[in-house]
């Protein structure tokens, strides 16, 4: 099967951002670009499903301006082999996104995508049940485990034929959830959101790095899609969270604990 | 925009026995969505199974008008494909009202399902909300907490989860006022959808004695500093003593000193308690974005130039295998 992998250039996670002072969002100019951590963890996985046999080709999907084209050079570096960006002034909301990845979806037709849990510059956490939904496809998010199974689902009552060689058919998925974790079982295709612990991602080595530049790179815009780009939402201003008062150095745990006790007064005197 | 009146569905979170305290604050978060002089009303929706002691619960909370009960075995896991189809009827079907506001809380549970469901409706949707300022209007945190963001919905359909700790839990109790006041009407719905693709298989809780991490007074976090799973025992030590729960850093858990679900920041949980004391954390960024709006925060770091002094109220410089034995005598 496919693997297709959406990924996301963020600002670099150990950037402090700065707020514009007009309140119009945040500084972006010469401020260091990265993959979306949770992706890099997304185009491992594949890599690895690759590696393990499940996976014939990974297709990464970017969406956003001409700079997006380098974290796809990143992702094919690492192990994916070609990249559609898809090209646009800047990236937009998730729910066009996700309709943006359906109709790659229905060119591709790829077994399992996978996307990162959340981007760390918005935070929304959406696009992948998003997709789903839009797509009627089962959904394994936060994904700390994935792994492919060929057996018959069970509830289906009629088991689906699968066209690629009768084989991986299913998949188990267990989830980081509150309190613990929880396996699914969910049915080919299916879109699953990466969580922090499902892997290490690998660096790219320089030959492959060279290699990744004659790897094939489409281009293509919503339009040729067929996806109207919408806004629902929109952002009337971006402020800086308010600060906290400056605290106090103690120089020993009795000290602390008094502070706590009678200044703070956050725990009981005893 | 419209005169249509304003109606919140809030998605009940639930372990089949009692109502969770993040759905609580949601309820709460739902209760401040007005505009001039119109009432909001608030329709709770369970979905489970067997869980009349979480419906019970409920009916009991003035500020709900209604109650919307879906019984079945399909919905004992609340899997995301059926329970977001679920969710959609009722609010297609206009079921008990005609909803502007859907809320659910910012936990897995709410994360997993809402997005779906604001896409089946093919509307946006509003994440980890900490200030509801209209009922189109909120404000939430973007960039780890490093911005807030004032965001403006024009959907028909305001779908949003509810960053519980920005938000106080609406009292469940029924002897401050007599019910009377409210006529809560439950209505029982039997649309039952089976889930056709995806199929719960395990679970596996964490089970602790202490306080869950967001409804705990007192939390208590380590990090990378303890440099063992059995050094964390002086967290544990420190919690039971003060009847806090206790957190972590990503660190600490790659590590493998704590479980995953006990991870605080940007990507695991967010607190806001009344004390928040890390012990050998150095404050990244991403940790940082899940515990700031601590009351009073406490760190104890052997690294004086520790980014976490910065946002400190009381910090205190030292090795961290003196310091704790003797907070965990002394308190």
């Amino acid at each position: 099967m496919k693997v297709l992998v959406a990924i996301k250039r963020v600002i670099d996670p150990y950037v402090k951002v700065r707020v514009k002072s007009d309140g119009s969002g945040v500084e972006t100019n010469n401020v260091k670009m990265t993959m979306n951590p949770f992706c890099e963890i997304a185009v491992e996985e594949a890599v690895r499903l690759k590696e393990a046999g499940h996976a014939e080709e990974i297709i990464v999907v970017s969406v956003g301006d001409i700079s997006c084209q380098e974290q796809l050079r990143t992702a094919l570096a690492l192990g994916a082999d070609r990249a559609i960006h898809i090209d646009m002034p800047s990236s937009p909301e998730p729910l066009v996104v996700a309709k943006l990845l359906r109709a790659v979806m229905a060119i591709e037709d790829p077994g399992i995508v996978l996307l990162g849990k959340q981007s760390i510059d918005t935070d929304n956490n959406q696009v992948a049940q998003m997709l789903a939904a839009i797509t009627q496809r089962p959904q394994g998010t936060f994904a700390s485990e994935v792994t492919v199974v060929s057996e018959e689902f069970p509830v289906s009552e009629e088991p689906i034929v699968s066209e690629s060689n009768g084989q991986s058919n299913a998949v188990l998925v267990t989830r980081e959830i509150d309190g613990g974790l929880e396996t699914v079982k969910l049915n080919l295709p299916a879109i699953i959101s990466t969580d922090l612990r499902l892997n290490e991602p690998r660096y790219a080595s320089l030959p492959n790095i060279m290699k990744a530049k004659r790897k094939p790179l489409d281009v293509i815009t919503p339009d040729e899609l067929g996806v109207a780009v919408t806004q629902h939402q929109e952002i009337l201003d971006v402020m800086s969270p308010p600060e906290r008062a400056a605290g106090v150095m103690v120089n020993s745990v009795s000290d602390l604990i008094e502070k706590l006790k009678n200044e703070a007064k956050v725990i009981g005197a005893i | 925009m419209s005169e249509k009146k304003l109606a919140t569905l809030v998605i009940a979170e639930h372990d089949n026995k009692s109502v969770s305290v993040d759905t609580l604050r949601t309820i709460n978060a739902a209760t401040t969505i007005m505009s001039e002089n119109k009432q909001v009303d608030v329709t709770v929706l369970v979905i489970g199974f067997n869980c009349e002691s979480v419906v019970e619960s409920i009916r009991h909370i003035s500020a709900v008008s209604n109650v919307l009960v879906v019984n079945s075995d399909v919905y004992q896991h609340l899997l995301a494909e059926n329970v977001s189809a679920l969710i959609v009827h009722v609010c297609k079907e206009h079921i008990g009202n005609d909803y502007s506001h859907i809320l659910a809380p910012a936990t897995t549970f709410g994360k997993n399902i809402t997005p779906r469901v604001a896409a089946l409706l093919d509307v946006g949707q509003l994440s980890d909300v900490i200030a509801i300022e209209s009922p189109d209007v909120v404000v939430r945190p973007i960039y780890a907490g490093n911005a807030l963001a004032r965001v403006k919905s024009n959907d028909e359909i305001k779908v949003m989860t509810i960053r519980s700790t920005a938000f106080d839990a609406i009292t469940t109790s029924d002897s401050v006022a007599p019910p009377q006041a409210f006529c809560i009407e439950m209505k029982r719905l039997d649309n039952y959808i089976p889930a056709e693709s995806s199929e719960f298989v395990s679970q596996q809780k964490v089970v602790s004695a202490r306080p869950e991490l967001p409804v705990a007074s007192v939390v208590i976090s380590g990090g990378r500093g303890l440099g063992s799973k059995e050094s964390f025992a002086l967290v544990e030590q420190l919690a039971d003593k003060l009847g806090g729960a206790i957190g972590a850093s990503r660190a600490a858990v790659d590590a493998g000193f704590v479980s995953n679900d006990l991870q605080v920041g940007q990507t695991g949980k967010i607190v806001a308690p009344d004390l928040y004391i890390a012990v050998g954390i150095s404050g990244a960024i991403q940790h940082l974005a899940g515990m700031k709006d601590s009351k009073v925060i406490v760190a104890i770091n052997s690294d004086p130039e520790a980014p976490i002094f910065q946002i400190a109220d009381y910090g205190l410089v030292g090795d961290l295998f003196e310091i704790m034995p003797e907070l965990i005598r002394s308190v």
